[in-house]
């Protein structure tokens, strides 16, 4: 019965996005869209079909690859982009994982700066691209709250707070120097039950660990990890099956999953709408230091 | 790859929770000053309707800071930045999501302290109601009446007044009313359809999700229930005129040349008449497009893509409208004015105007008024400064095709953008044509090539182009009807003749264009060496000679831009 409703406010907000993934595609010489193989990242796809059909996405996909990643999600990438005809480019900060670069030696934060916000912009830098497209909803994490549609970053990619500038109506502005970008976010006004239930209605493929299933996984400090490539064993540590699943998707080493029965769509639906906990709670990253997202982002991660 | 599992369906308890396909957005605004407990009413609202999760509250209880009398702190749910964290006031826009069964709700949060007034209309720009917070034991004060005047400004239709604190008025009653009386006369005098005052206890939750037993005097709904049940009403003071302006040109090949935008207002379906502006030419929707399927009939607020049954050379900043209802088409009219920047207005200055898809040059010709925003009394004024609204008279390089704002918000609501900085400086909402036109006395000082430039919006250039007939034709066509001045130089003329022509056309500050094909090659010469950097030369072997002047063009464009 549900799943044949149509939800207005779905409606609403993917009209919303489609005019936001237009008016970029106009304006801009070179945009790209961040492709994190995520449930966002999916949805975003979905959205920039719909945008220029019956032509195709008029960008290419950029993908960070931290090489820490699931091997389901660079399958899950691969097969979905040729699938949909898109333009893929994947980017690695090869240099810093030469020299090591890994969570448990530099700790979450140094890892992240050199394999997440360095090879981002270095990965604009070479592709020349003026606007990137990110899934990033303003629902997600306190410091989005007020970040625009359209995020102007500096020369250095950087963001600051006090100098975004005032966006009225749909009038957004995409002027920018040689050097400068913008950061587009379609999906800031989506929540994340949002986007599941879009992901319902639509039938959008998504990765499967979304989906719970008995893995075999470490409990550690209270989460969740599934010893895969790039996650350390500490002595003394078992694993055991536990029936899990991701709520979002990150790096190996720092992703944890939740005990979970929701096998599918629907039951993930209740199980969000029964939840009190937030999505990035998992994320080892946001709990670094009070205000922690703030500052990456200032520095130019998304 | 199995990636779907969409095999069960909803328990009856989720269906109730997730509500029903009326479920509509609705967004409204919030004001009020740093004392007035808005952050805290947000925070209510936020933990009332389990808009907030347990990690998020456990963050505020275990942080460092705590500003209020209860065990938990609710602004620091909505108090998003370091700075604002530590200085305790909020300084940008914020938005704000939580849903209930019946509605989704977007808050623009903003600041209300006097000095911020342009995150108030910017919040406001997109809200269909707004809460103006006042404080139960301060009484209305002017502040209050600026935010409704910007509410107002902004074209918001519903208003709510939260008198909020009436926990430290022991839930009086003629405290409440003396405040909602004050607040209705003056609010009566700026036209909203509904003005809704309400007692409320933002810390005591009185109000917010549910009616309070302590205000048992009062018989309206609380905040939630009344902003779930307000008829959101579709735009209906758009009359039925269909605006449709292009946002993007699909062509995925050759046969398939599709329009695409958002419907501002009106009904479309296929066979409908429209009108293309600026050419003015007539033709027909020949099918509605989207990746869902084929439309019979698109509604305002739609993403669609038409096709049309004649082949316009309609781009991107063109607008389709209806044959009935057209929009007002001119260069100059009459709008209001928030100024966004620092820097002050420059008037006279050239900026960039940005009026739905379309981006030209404009200025401000004249300064008609400045309102003060405390007595709103209206002065003349030299320039603006940053939160100054003003009454104001535009001129565009190009004609605009817009409606009153107060009639269809898409079509009457603009941006002005700093030409050297790239900011956005100031946001407008048209009134008018302008009634009389109002006449300067003339100067005699003659026109340099720089104010020609400003007045005709691009320098002198030279495009010679070669292959097959009809494009430099088409090339000439299109760029007069979006207000270039072009020439195209025919190639009749003997030697002096022709060189005379085009270095005055030059002089002219025109864009001459010359069909190339039976021309001589000294001539070529001839132009490039006269036009030297704005000399542009195309071969086109492309047989649409439409597509192959719509790509001249936007280089063209392009170039004007910079």
């Amino acid at each position: 019965m549900l799943d044949k409703i149509q939800f207005d406010h779905l409606k609403m907000l993917e009209a919303e996005s489609i005019f936001i993934f237009r008016e970029a595609a106009a304006e801009f010489a070179r945009p790209v869209m961040l492709y994190s193989i995520g449930k966002d990242s999916s949805v975003m796809l979905r959205l920039a079909q719909k945008a220029f059909y019956p032509g195709k996405i008029p960008f290419p996909l950029l993908h960070i690859d931290t090489s820490y990643k699931f091997p389901e999600m660079i399958e899950f990438r691969d097969w979905y982009v040729k699938q949909i005809g898109a333009e893929l480019i994947v980017h690695t900060n090869r240099k810093a994982l030469a020299d090591g670069a890994n969570p448990y030696t530099l700790g979450t934060k140094a890892c992240c700066g050199f394999l997440k916000t360095r090879a981002l912009l270095d990965g604009l830098a070479e592709g020349g691209f003026d606007a990137a497209f990110g899934g990033a909803r303003r629902d997600e994490e306190k410091s989005r709250a007020k970040e625009r549609v359209y995020s102007f970053r500096d020369s250095l990619g950087q963001w600051d707070p006090k100098n975004q500038r005032p966006e009225l109506w749909k009038l957004y502005n995409s002027r920018h120097h040689a050097g400068e970008s913008i950061r587009i976010f379609p999906l800031s006004n989506w929540s994340e039950l949002d986007i599941w239930l879009y992901i319902h209605k639509e039938n959008i493929p998504i990765v499967p660990l979304y989906y719970a299933k008995e893995r075999e996984a470490v409990v550690r400090g209270g989460s969740i990890l599934l010893p895969q490539s790039g996650v350390r064993l500490l002595p003394g540590e078992k694993t055991q099956r536990i029936q899990c699943r991701m709520r979002s998707l990150g790096c190996v080493p720092c992703t944890g999953a939740i005990r979970s029965e929701a096998d599918t769509l629907p039951r993930i639906i209740e199980e969000l709408i029964s939840f009190r906990r937030s999505e990035r709670e998992n994320r080892v990253i946001d709990h670094d230091e009070e205000g922690s997202m703030e500052l990456k982002k200032r520095e130019g991660y998304f | 790859m199995a990636t779907t599992a969409n095999v069960s369906v909803f328990t009856p308890v989720a269906a109730m929770h997730l509500g029903g396909a009326s479920r509509k957005l609705l967004r409204f605004t919030t004001a009020g000053s740093v004392d007035d407990g808005k952050s805290t009413l947000i925070g209510r609202l936020l933990y009332d309707s389990q808009g907030i999760y347990e990690d998020q509250l456990a963050s505020v209880r275990a942080s460092r800071i705590n500003r209020s009398p209860g065990a938990i702190d609710f602004s620091l749910l909505t108090d998003g930045l370091r700075a604002e964290r530590e200085q305790g006031i909020t300084i940008d826009v914020a938005y704000r999501y939580f849903s209930t069964p019946r509605r989704k709700f977007i808050i623009a949060d903003t600041p209300g302290h006097e000095q911020y007034t342009r995150n108030m209309a910017t919040g406001a720009s997109t809200a269909d109601v707004a809460v103006i917070l006042i404080d139960a034991t301060k009484g209305l004060l002017p502040q209050s009446r600026r935010h409704a005047y910007i509410a107002s400004l902004l074209g918001i239709r519903h208003i709510v007044a939260a008198i909020n604190k009436m926990d430290l008025v022991g839930y009086s009653q003629s405290v409440f009313e003396n405040i909602a009386q004050h607040f209705n006369e003056y609010a009566e005098t700026f036209e909203f359809e509904t003005i809704y005052p309400l007692p409320v206890s933002a810390v005591g939750g009185d109000n917010v999700v549910r009616r309070s037993q302590r205000t048992a005097w009062f018989d309206g709904p609380a905040l939630l229930t009344y902003l779930e049940e307000l008829p959101l009403e579709e735009d209906d003071a758009s009359d039925g005129a269909v605006r449709f302006p292009v946002q993007y040109v699909v062509r995925p090949d050759a046969r398939f040349r599709g329009f695409a935008g958002e419907l501002a207002s009106g009904t479309l379906h296929p066979g409908d008449a429209v009108i293309a502006l600026p050419s003015g030419r007539k033709t027909r929707i020949k099918s509605i497009i989207t990746y869902d399927g084929e439309l019979d009939e698109a509604r305002p607020g739609e993403a669609i893509t038409v096709t049309l049954e004649d082949e316009l050379d309609t781009s991107r900043g063109d607008l389709l409208t209806g044959e009935e209802k057209p929009p007002s088409v001119s260069r100059t009219f009459s709008a209001s004015l928030v100024w966004m920047h620092e820097k002050p207005l420059e008037p006279g200055a050239y900026y960039l105007l940005k009026h739905t898809t379309r981006t030209v040059r404009a200025r401000v010709k004249r300064l008609l008024s400045r309102v003060d925003i405390h007595t709103f009394a209206e002065f003349p004024a030299e320039t603006l400064h940053m939160n100054d609204i003003a009454k104001v008279e535009i001129e565009a390089t190009l004609p605009l095709f817009f409606d009153p704002y107060r009639r269809i918000r898409t079509l009457g609501s603009l941006i002005l953008i700093d030409p050297v900085s790239n900011a956005t400086v100031a946001a407008g909402m048209i009134d008018g044509t302008l009634e009389k036109s109002i006449h300067q006395p003339l100067s005699s000082a003659a026109i340099t090539p720089a104010e020609r430039q400003q007045i005709f919006g691009h320098r002198a250039a030279a495009v010679w182009i070669t292959g097959p007939a009809g494009i430099a034709e088409s090339v000439e066509r299109s760029l007069l009807e979006q207000g270039w001045r072009a020439h195209l130089l025919g190639s009749e003329f003997s030697e002096g003749e022709w060189r005379g022509a085009a270095r005055a056309l030059r002089d002219a500050g025109m864009v001459a264009i010359f069909s190339g094909a039976g021309e001589k090659n000294h001539r070529r010469d001839h132009a490039s060496q006269l036009f030297s950097d704005n000399f542009f030369a195309f071969d086109e072997q492309e047989e649409s000679v439409t597509d192959a002047a719509a790509r001249i063009v936007s280089t063209l464009r392009k170039w004007r831009e910079g």
